[in-house]
């Protein structure tokens, strides 16, 4: 059996170390090692984007990076977008805007805006429709959603 | 997923031992290897993570020497370059379109070429460019090898045990030429080429007539296809109506398509024209406009 590997990083700010197995996912270590559940497993092969995190300023599928890989980097995931304070506003405007159904997809698509916000704080609706196209939701469609983003950018978010 | 060990060497030589053991694998982004070894379609014993080779990172433009493009360079790095952008719009045209954001983060390039994709956005690209491979040997040679003669079969290419792609070279861009890359999916975003084409060209200098051009094609043989005489036929042509149609006609009988469900053979032939068409003419006002 291969060796388990230790690996030092930082999720959601607070520095953190595991043991894993190279096959070990990033989105399995973050699930089953962190117990930070938020983040989903859809499709495990990078269509869905349920599984969305930061990973050092770049928004990937955790599901396609393995556990040894974030040694030494910085990981956001959907627990780490709420401040103390309360809820992010994409959040807020998520509830507002009925922008979720049964909710699998929502942490990908939040995780998903917030890095988009990060880099264009105010996006026209085709480039929110062009960047969350690597996120899928099977139950209430896109148009809340777009329309949420779109609102929590208003507000600047 | 079945169980693997994992190594992540900082040299290339320590890469190409580790790459020489029996059932090795490199990993750069992992879009593809990592989906691999999870569906069991390819084996893994070793995985080995190319990301922390200085050499495969490296990403350089110079207006005499051309473009370096390292294997492990993520697509989003090439895509925001603004050098790039400006000299290569054809390989910037194919990359952006490569999965969504999330891939764009961790898929490079150099691990588009080596998955061997028949259907690989960036090739087509690339092989218009003239781009050209420069591989490390398992014995510490280095081998230089056109793109279009990188690819063997689908999802195979010519690197051996230890062998390891080190970068990419694109030559300079010549005064007054263009470059294009277009591929047709049945929706707007996330999806596999059933067709794609890459072409690029070099105008006279008063812009009346074509130098060169070559064209390539995705998703219509084992291996992204290089066309010679497609762009043969346009060198020396002033890009009227009828030397755009003759080319499109040349690819089109060099393609050898297979029907699946992405489409028929008939309609991806049919696609080869319309999109070599519309690359060229896209290409022609790139090389026009600056």
């Amino acid at each position: 059996m291969p060796k388990k590997i230790h690996v030092e990083t930082t999720i959601n700010g607070k520095p953190m170390e595991f043991l894993c197995e190279p096959r070990q996912s990033l989105l399995e270590v973050l699930r089953d090692e962190a117990r930070l559940t938020g983040s989903k497993e859809g499709c495990n092969n990078g269509n869905c984007g349920a599984c969305n995190v930061i990973l050092d300023g770049r928004l990937v599928n955790s599901c396609l990076v393995l556990g040894p890989e974030v040694q030494g980097k910085t990981v956001t995931t959907i627990e780490g977008i709420a401040s103390a304070q309360g809820l992010h506003p994409l959040q807020q405007k998520f509830l507002e805007h009925a922008a979720l159904q049964c909710g699998i997809c929502t942490p990908g698509f939040i995780v998903a805006a917030k890095a988009l916000l990060e880099k264009n704080p105010k996006p026209s609706e085709e480039q929110v429709r062009h960047w969350l196209a690597g996120n899928l939701c099977r139950c209430t469609g896109y148009d809340k959603i777009i329309r949420a983003v779109l609102d929590a950018a208003s507000v600047g978010a | 997923m079945k169980e693997f060990d994992y190594a992540a060497p900082v040299n290339l030589t320590d890469a190409a031992v580790l790459l020489a053991q029996y059932g090795a694998r490199a990993l750069a982004g992992g879009t593809d290897i990592i989906v691999q070894i999870r569906e069991n379609r390819r084996d893994a014993g070793l995985v080995v993570d190319l990301k922390n080779v200085a050499e495969l990172n490296v990403l350089s433009f110079d207006a005499k020497k051309g473009l370096i493009l390292g294997a492990a360079v993520p697509c989003y790095r090439v895509a925001e370059h603004p050098e790039i952008r400006k000299h290569y719009p054809g390989l910037v045209d194919a990359i952006s379109i490569i999965g969504g954001v999330q891939i764009q983060s961790r898929a490079s390039v150099g691990g588009n070429l080596c998955n061997a994709s028949p259907a690989a956005d960036s090739i087509p690209a690339l092989i218009a460019l003239v781009a050209s491979a420069v591989i490390a040997t398992a014995s510490g040679k280095r081998e230089t090898v056109p793109v279009e003669n990188f690819c063997t079969g689908p999802g195979r290419s010519i690197l051996g045990p230890g062998a390891v792609l080190v970068h990419l070279h694109l030559p300079p861009p010549a005064p007054n030429s263009g470059s294009a890359y277009l591929r047709f999916i049945p929706r707007n975003e996330m999806d596999i080429a059933v067709v794609g084409v890459g072409v690029a060209l070099t105008l006279n200098d008063k812009r009346t007539a074509c130098v060169s051009a070559r064209i390539a094609l995705g998703a219509v043989a084992p291996t992204p296809l290089f066309v010679p005489e497609a762009g043969a036929a346009l060198a020396g042509s002033p890009l009227a109506d009828a030397d755009i149609e003759r080319a499109a006609a040349l690819a089109q009988a060099a393609a050898k398509p297979i029907s699946d469900m992405r489409g028929s053979a008939d309609y991806r032939k049919h696609l080869v024209g319309v999109l070599v068409k519309r690359a060229l003419r896209i290409a022609i006002e790139r090389a026009k406009g600056g």
